[in-house]
């Protein structure tokens, strides 16, 4: 028996004997997000019950619905693991004790129940039945939710490092033609075959080779890398080595920003656990293949995720982009051959490896195999972390998982690939999700942020909140972006404001155009693609903006006042005394008014009012607008 | 790259003999490497809150180059900050999710409860607010966090609630009468 399977046997026995133990175990999805829905007192409530009943809790990742956090799921040696969401603090050890002390599941409460390993029976569906998880394909993200990403046993004990051990005893070129013909593409947004990346650097003669892991995951509304890291560390730790090994790399980096100080914080306990059991550094696994990690935090540039930028910053530059070719496979860090891989693409290397090619490529489609995992938030009831085959559609993502627009409201968009994507409309529900679909409609899959918009949120707004975001983290240096996207958002602030003209169309689309031709890096390149999609799809709403002077969704502040329906106004003094401005004049009982020259347009108001007589009415029917 | 991050204040920042221990603590874990200055920065940060103009001095002629390589480093990462914080840093999530949920409000309510603006620090010493884009909560749109603390499902009316806390906690307790308190 080899070291490693000394290792395995002995992970294993401990992981068995956690799910088989007397003492309950409370697994807590303790991730960024379960944190800010408040898991931490959930644990310290429960904790407390420690006193008087025998109990361990183990802090786990996120298993993707992001809505019922804090969830925690109790196992109790001869029943079904159950998982329950939203728990609060003040009810978190009632529920705790209830399942535990007085037999009572609480299905009412139950989010869903893992078989446990006695097939015990129960009324409570199976976890995996739950509608947000069902549809699912969970490949990369497996182990999340499940493992304590902290225990490098839990990952051991779960088909952990297995395939680094199997590809130890491969050549390195059968690696690359293995992932070659699994079909994967890089999960960070381009979508470029990973295993023609590898072959390419492996090819170089220079001996001194390197490998980065991105995990600069800046575009906002995005949060795949980050619950992947947070949740499974050592898969994508697993899969950098599997990179190194197979281009003969003598060092790895891992890129990892500092906004996600949780997943930098797992990262270096993964590290270091990697070192201890002989996973990292010199003769690893007693091969003859020695590997260094060192983990590097990004300071706050966006443009840090494009990987000449990413490149300059690691060397202690400014993250600057330069003019490719030469490509980082030939001229990457230190000046050396680079591969460049996204966390996530990373973190599906080892189950490509442990499966075969040919499992993988039977999911996805001909052109983009495998599963991708999308981030769900926005206006859509069950938000979260999802993994799906490529090529499934909107329609089963929005309405399937993530159970439909958020109060019922009108599904009017998504917005897919961040500020370099694009805003596809309702119409094209049943289009499937892949990189070739996603680039016909105007998007891009990016790292696979999905925003889903309804018909309250303008698009006018949306497609200037990423300019300001693009023009905000454009580096500075070619024209096109840094003076192009200025441009843009200006044009853009001014028909928010109601000060657009007709002449604007041309000019918008003329100067989307050479910020796209122009520009020397995929941030100039795409930042355009939010106007681009939203002036194809929603010329109407620019129409409304431009020439009617009228915002359809009352987001854009200069164009609607807030008007009491005097009818419906219970005169309760609320908004006169909540206002911040004393705009709001009124007796008791009486109808109120807003004095709209004084009125900010806070809307406090608008939320707080209890009989709903708040209403926004386009300013152009309220004041006489002189054009 | 924001202009905020250029403004650049003199500050009677004192280089004591504990400070340059500091740094030069720092300095010997980055192997007095100009190539690790990113991660120098941040240590320095980390330290002392913010990157004080003598203490970029002293890096710069303790590594051997020049202080505009410094800036210019510097002042390109957003995270990286010229004036001193308040010692409540509160942080309002500007990413896509939590913009279609109202986060240009709640920012604008903080603001208005503290009479700053983004970047700056209230008169107390007590917060500072930075707008940043996106802390991939986005499930718990909006989000705000303070120090290290993440507060989900956001709203303007939650804001004063919250701020009071933090207010409460950091207000002068009255001293006992005769010692005996630690």
């Amino acid at each position: 028996m080899t070291d490693f399977d000394t290792l395995v046997q002995k992970a294993k026995r401990s992981w068995d004997k956690l799910h088989a133990q007397k003492t309950p175990v409370i697994y807590a999805g303790a991730a960024s997000c379960g944190r800010a829905a408040g898991v931490l007192p959930v644990i310290e409530a429960i904790k407390e019950l420690k006193a008087t009943l025998p109990l361990e809790i183990v802090e786990v990742g996120c298993i993707g619905p992001c809505y019922l956090e804090p969830i925690i799921a109790v196992q109790k040696k001869g029943h079904p693991t159950i998982f329950y969401g939203n728990v609060q603090a003040i009810q978190a050890a009632e529920i705790v004790e209830n399942y535990l002390v007085k037999n009572d599941p609480q299905p009412d409460k139950a989010i869903g129940a893992l078989s446990s390993p006695n097939g015990s029976e129960t009324t409570i569906p199976s976890i995996w039945d739950h509608p947000m998880l069902k549809a699912q394909k969970r490949i990369v993200l497996k182990n999340c939710g499940l493992i304590d990403p902290q225990n490098i046993e839990h990952y051991l004990a779960n088909d952990g490092y297995q395939a680094l051990n199997k590809v130890l005893q491969m050549k390195p070129e059968t690696v690359i033609q293995e992932i070659t013909d699994s079909g994967l593409r890089g999960r960070g947004g381009a979508g470029f075959p990973t295993g023609l990346k590898w072959k390419f650097t492996r090819a170089e003669k220079d001996p001194e080779k390197y490998v980065i892991c991105n995990a600069d995951e800046g575009d906002p509304g995005a949060f795949m890398n980050r619950s992947l890291i947070e949740g499974d560390p050592h898969a994508v730790l697993e899969g950098l080595l599997i990179a190194g090994y197979a281009i003969s790399a003598v060092k790895g980096y891992i890129y990892c920003r500092a906004e996600y100080p949780l997943a930098i914080q797992r990262f270096r306990k993964a590290l270091k656990d990697m070192r201890k059991f002989g996973l990292l550094g010199e003769n690893i696994l007693g091969s003859d293949f020695s590997f260094e990690i060192e983990l590097k935090e990004g300071a706050g540039a966006f443009v840090c995720g494009e990987e000449t930028a990413l490149i300059a910053s690691i060397m202690g530059e400014r993250g600057m982009p330069r003019q490719k070719p030469p490509y980082p496979s030939q001229h990457g860090v230190w000046g050396k051959p680079t591969v460049i891989n996204n966390v996530e693409t990373l973190g599906t290397v080892p189950a490509i490896i442990r499966n075969g090619s040919k499992w993988y490529a039977r999911f996805g489609t001909e052109k983009s195999k495998g599963t991708k995992t999308f981030s769900l938030v926005g206006k859509i009831r069950r938000s979260g972390l999802i993994e799906v085959p490529l090529g499934t559609t909107l329609r089963t993502v929005i309405y399937d998982i993530g159970g439909g627009i958020y109060e019922d409201k009108e599904f009017k968009a998504i917005q897919v690939g961040g500020p370099s994507g694009g805003t596809i409309p309702a119409a094209f529900m049943d289009e499937p999700l892949d990189y070739e679909n996603l680039n016909k409609l105007g998007a891009i899959m990016g790292s696979g942020g999905i925003v889903v918009i309804d018909s309250d949120t303008c698009v006018v707004d949306l497609a200037r909140y990423f300019l300001q975001f693009t023009e905000n983290e454009s580096c500075g240096k070619c024209v096109p972006c840094r003076i192009g996207t200025k441009q843009l958002l200006n044009l853009l602030t001014k028909i928010v404001k109601g000060e657009g003209t007709i002449d604007d169309f041309e000019l918008l689309e003329e100067l989307a155009h050479t910020i796209s031709e122009g520009s020397l890096c995929g941030l100039g390149k795409t930042a355009p693609n939010p106007v681009i999609t939203t002036l194809t799809y929603f010329r109407d709403e620019y129409v409304a903006h431009i020439v009617d002077k009228r915002c359809p969704a009352k987001v854009c502040k200069d164009l609607f006042v807030y008007v009491v329906d005097a009818e419906t106004c219970i005169g309760c003094e609320i908004c006169r005394k909540r206002c911040p401005v004393g705009a709001v004049s009124g007796e008791k009982k009486q109808p109120h008014s807003i004095d709209i020259t004084k009125c900010i347009k806070c809307d406090v108001c608008f939320t707080n009012c209890p009989a709903k007589a708040i209403r926004k009415v386009d300013k152009v029917d309220v004041i006489h607008v002189s054009h | 790259m924001t202009s905020d991050s250029l403004k650049i204040i003199h500050h009677d920042f004192k280089l004591s003999d504990n400070v340059i221990k500091k740094i030069h603590k720092i300095l010997v874990k980055h192997e007095n490497d100009p190539r690790n200055i990113i991660q120098i920065l941040q240590d320095i940060q980390a330290e002392f809150h913010y990157l004080a103009e003598p203490v970029i001095s002293f890096i710069a002629k303790e590594l051997a180059i020049s202080e505009h390589r410094i800036y210019g480093v510097a002042t390109f990462y957003s995270q990286f900050k010229f004036v001193k914080p308040g010692k409540h840093q509160i942080r309002v999530c500007m990413g896509t999710a939590c913009h279609v949920r109202g986060a240009q409000s709640l920012l604008d309510k903080i603001c208005r409860e503290l009479h700053i603006q983004p970047g700056e620090t209230t008169k107390d010493g007590l917060f500072s607010i930075e707008s940043v884009y996106c802390l991939g909560c986005c499930a718990l749109a909006p989000v705000m966090v303070i120090d290290d603390n993440v507060f989900g499902n956001m709203s303007a009316a939650k804001v004063t609630k919250i701020l009071r806390k933090y207010r409460r906690a950091n207000a002068p307790r009255k001293t006992p009468a005769k010692g005996g308190g630690k």
